[in-house]
C-alpha cells in the first residue's frame, strides 16, 4: 500500500514536472523543472531496486548535465518570438503528416503479435537479481557482453570532439597566450625578491 | 584464450581504431604542418588492415557474443571501402594544401570514418549497425563542413547532418519494432523468429522493416530520400565529394544488402517490393534530374543516385547472382568514380578550381591524355561495350531477368540509354567543341595515379574478368546459409 502510494507520488510528480518543462515559458524554469523531473524519476528507478540507476541519475543528470544545460539557457539568447515565427506556417502541413504518422502507429498497437520467443529472448541478458547486485549486472553487460558496443561509442564521442574542435577552434593573431612551459622554465635569478616597508616605496 | 578468439576476427578494426588514437596524438604534439606525414600513415594504416583482412582468411568468424562477423562478404566489402578511402585522401591532401586549409584532422577523421564503415559492413546485430554507422557518419557531416569559411560548405554540412540525424531516428525507430517483435536485435535471432511466423508477417514487422530500409536509403542516397545529395556534393569540398561517393555508399550499399538477405531472408516477398520501387524511382531520378545539371559535382551526385538504383535492381533479385552482381557493380563503380573525380580535381586554371561542365570543352586538343581518360570513364558509365561499366550493368539485369523482374530490368535499360545522353555529351564537350582556355599543368602525382587505376580497370575488365566475378561470387555466397 505504502508502496503503491510513494510510486504513484514520484510517478505524478514526474509527469507533472516533464509537462512543466514544455510548457515554462522562462527557460531557466524550465532546466529547475527538469531537474525536480529527474529527482522523480531517479526515485522511481529506487522503488525498482536499481539503486546505482538511481544515484547516477541524481549524480550525471542532475550534476552535470543539468547545470550544463543551465550555462546553456543563460548563454545563448533566445528570441522565443522569432521561434514560433513559422510555427503557423507549417502546421497545417506538419500536423497532416504528424496525423497519418498517429494513425499508422495505433495501427501498429492494435496489430501487435510478438513471436513466441520473443519474451524468453527479452529477458536472456538478465541475471538472476537474487545473485547478483544490479551495479554488477550493469557493468558484466557493458563491460563484458556489449564492450565492442561500448568501445565503439568511446570512439563516437572521441569523433564528435575532433569535429567540433576542428569546426569551431580559431587561432586568432595578436593574442598573448600562457605559456606554461615558460613559466615554470624561469629561474628564480630573474625575479628579484624585496621586502618593502609600509609607508615607503623602493 | 577466450579472449584472444574473440579479438581475431576484429582484428583489422583494432588496428585500424589503435592507429587513428595514435595519429591524433602525434597530429596534437607535432609542431608545424603534420597534414602530409599524417596522411601518409593514414594510407598505410589502411593498407596494413587490407593485408590484415587478407591474412585473416575467408572462414566465417563471430566475435563479442555474435555482435561481429568476418566472413568473405565483410572482406570484400572492406577491401573496397579501405581502396576508396585511400584513394581518397591521397586525392585530398594535394588539394588542400593549395587551398591552404590542410589540417591533419582531415586524414584522421576519413580513418575513423572508414572504421566506422568497417565495423558496419561486418555488423551482425542491429546495436552494432548502428555503432558502426554512426561512427561512419559523424565525420562525414564534419568533412562536409570542411571548409567552414565557406558558405556552402558550411550549408552541405548542416543539410546532411540534419537529414543524416532524421534517417537514423527512422533507423531506430524501425528496429525497436524489429526487437519488440521478436526480442533481440541479433541478426541470427531475427532471421529465426520470421522463420517461425507462419502466414503473413504481422502489420508490425513490415513496418518495422519499411523504416530500417527507409532509414538505410537515406545513406545510400537512394530516391526518394536522396534530396541531401546533389547539394552535399556541390557545397562541400570536391576531396570529401570524391570520398562521400565511393566509401559511405559502397559500405551503406553492403550493409543493406546484409540486412536484407541475413535477418529479413524469411520475408523476401516483403522487402523486395520496397527495394523494387527504390530502385526505380532512384533509376529515374537519376536519368532524368541529371539532364539539365551544369555544375559537374552536381552531375555526378545524380549520376550515384542513378547508380545506386542499378546495384538495388541486383539487391532486388535476393538471390546469389543478385548478390554477386551487386559486388561487382560497386567494385566498377568505386574505380570510374575515383578515377572521375581525380579528372575533376584536376579541372584548375590560374591556380582556382573549376566545377562547370561547359570547363571541359575542347579538352581534347589542350590535354588530349585527360580528355581520353574521361572519355573511357563517360562511355564505361554510360554502361557501353566493352567497357567495365557495361558488365556491371549485364551482371545487374541478368541477376533480375533470373529472378523474373522484367519490368523492372526494362526500366532500368531506357534509363541507361537516358543517362548515356548526359555521359556522352560531355565526350562530345570534350572532342567537338571550341577549346576554352587549358588547364593547369602539371597535374600531380596522385590524380594521375587515380586516373591510369581507374581507366586501366575499366579497359582490363573485360580481358581479365575472373579474378572480380569469382571473388565476387564467392562473397555473395556467405551471405546464404546453404552456399
Amino acid at each position: 500500500m505504502s508502496t503503491a502510494l510513494i510510486f504513484y507520488l514520484f510517478a505524478g510528480l514526474t509527469v507533472a514536472s516533464g509537462a512543466m518543462v514544455v510548457s515554462a515559458r522562462n527557460p531557466v524554469h524550465s532546466v529547475l523543472w527538469l531537474i525536480l523531473c529527474f529527482f522523480n524519476t531517479a526515485g522511481l528507478f529506487l522503488l525498482l531496486g536499481a539503486e546505482f540507476l538511481a544515484m547516477v541519475l541524481v549524480i550525471v543528470y542532475v550534476g552535470a548535465v543539468a547545470v550544463l544545460f543551465l550555462f546553456v539557457v543563460m548563454m545563448l539568447d533566445v528570441n522565443r518570438a522569432e521561434l514560433r515565427a513559422g510555427f503557423l506556417h507549417y502546421l497545417p502541413l506538419g500536423g497532416l503528416v504528424g496525423a497519418v504518422l498517429l494513425g499508422e502507429l495505433v495501427a501498429v498497437a492494435f496489430a501487435w503479435r510478438p513471436s513466441e520467443s520473443a519474451e524468453g529472448l527479452t529477458r536472456a541478458p538478465q541475471p538472476d537479481p537474487m545473485q547478483v547486485t544490479n551495479t554488477q549486472a550493469l557493468g558484466h553487460l557493458l563491460y563484458t557482453d556489449y564492450i565492442f558496443l561500448f568501445q565503439t561509442a568511446g570512439l563516437i564521442l572521441l569523433v564528435a570532439m575532433i569535429g567540433a574542435i576542428l569546426l569551431t577552434h580559431r587561432r586568432r593573431g595578436g593574442v598573448r597566450r600562457q605559456v606554461i612551459a615558460d613559466q615554470i622554465a624561469r629561474s628564480p635569478r630573474s625575479v628579484e625578491l624585496r621586502k618593502v616597508q609600509s609607508g615607503r616605496g623602493i | 584464450m577466450t579472449v584472444t578468439l574473440d579479438l581475431l576476427p576484429v582484428l583489422p578494426e583494432l588496428f585500424v581504431a589503435l592507429c587513428g588514437l595514435i595519429l591524433v596524438l602525434v597530429g596534437v604534439f607535432r609542431s608545424g604542418d603534420a597534414t602530409r606525414p599524417i596522411a601518409t600513415l593514414c594510407i598505410m594504416t589502411m593498407v596494413t588492415a587490407m593485408l590484415l583482412i587478407w591474412a585473416l582468411g575467408p572462414d566465417r568468424q563471430t566475435g563479442f557474443g555474435g555482435l561481429f562477423v568476418a566472413d568473405r562478404f565483410a572482406a570484400f566489402s572492406k577491401q573496397l571501402i579501405l581502396i576508396g578511402s585511400v584513394l581518397s585522401i591521397a586525392l585530398a591532401i594535394p588539394y588542400l594544401e593549395r587551398e591552404k586549409t590542410a589540417r591533419f584532422e582531415y586524414p584522421v577523421l576519413v580513418l575513423f570514418s572508414t572504421l566506422g564503415m568497417m565495423v558496419m559492413v561486418s555488423a551482425n546485430d542491429f546495436m552494432s549497425l548502428y555503432m558502426g554507422l554512426e561512427l561512419s557518419s559523424l565525420p562525414l557531416y564534419v568533412l562536409a563542413a570542411y571548409h567552414r569559411d565557406n558558405p556552402r560548405a558550411a550549408e552541405a554540412g548542416v543539410k546532411y547532418f540534419v537529414l543524416g540525424a532524421l534517417a537514423s531516428g527512422l533507423l531506430l525507430y524501425g528496429v525497436s519494432l524489429l526487437y519488440g517483435f521478436s526480442g533481440t536485435t541479433s541478426f541470427l535471432g531475427l532471421s529465426r523468429s520470421f522463420e517461425d511466423v507462419s502466414g503473413p508477417p504481422a502489420i508490425g514487422i513490415v513496418v518495422g522493416l519499411v523504416f530500417v530500409v527507409a532509414g538505410l536509403a537515406f545513406k545510400v542516397s537512394a530516391a526518394p530520400f536522396h534530396m541531401w545529395t546533389p547539394d552535399v556534393y556541390e557545397g562541400a569540398p570536391t576531396p570529401v565529394t570524391a570520398f562521400f561517393s565511393v566509401a559511405p555508399k559502397i559500405a551503406a550499399l553492403c550493409l543493406l544488402t546484409r540486412v536484407m538477405v541475413e535477418p529479413f531472408a524469411a520475408m523476401t516477398d516483403q522487402w523486395r517490393q520496397v527495394v523494387v520501387a527504390l530502385a526505380l524511382i532512384s533509376m529515374l531520378v537519376g536519368a532524368f534530374a541529371a539532364l539539365t545539371q551544369a555544375n559537374i559535382k552536381r552531375l555526378m551526385a545524380y549520376s550515384s543516385i542513378g547508380h545506386a538504383g542499378y546495384v538495388l535492381v541486383g539487391l532486388a533479385a535476393g538471390s546469389v547472382l543478385g548478390v554477386q552482381s551487386v559486388l561487382i557493380y560497386m567494385t566498377i563503380y568505386l574505380f570510374m568514380n575515383i578515377a572521375v573525380f581525380a579528372v575533376i580535381l584536376s579541372m584548375r586554371r590560374m591556380g582556382r578550381h573549376v566545377e562547370a561542365i561547359a570547363d571541359l570543352a575542347g579538352l581534347s586538343k589542350t590535354n588530349p591524355a585527360m580528355a581520353f581518360v574521361m572519355a573511357v570513364l563517360m562511355f564505361s558509365m554510360a554502361g557501353i561495350p566493352p567497357l567495365a561499366g557495361f558488365w556491371g550493368k549485364f551482371y545487374v539485369f541478368m541477376a533480375a531477368i533470373e529472378a523474373g523482374l522484367y519490368p523492372l530490368a526494362v526500366i532500368g535499360l531506357i534509363t541507361s540509354v537516358v543517362a548515356a545522353y548526359y555521359y556522352l555529351r560531355i565526350v562530345k564537350l570534350m572532342y567537338f567543341d571550341e577549346p576554352v582556355e587549358s588547364f593547369d599543368r602539371p597535374v600531380g602525382t596522385a590524380p594521375v595515379v587515380a586516373m591510369s587505376v581507374g581507366t586501366l580497370v575499366v579497359l582490363g575488365f573485360t580481358f581479365l574478368p575472373a579474378p572480380l566475378v569469382t571473388g565476387a561470387k564467392a562473397a555473395a555466397a556467405a551471405l546464404f546459409p546453404t552456399g
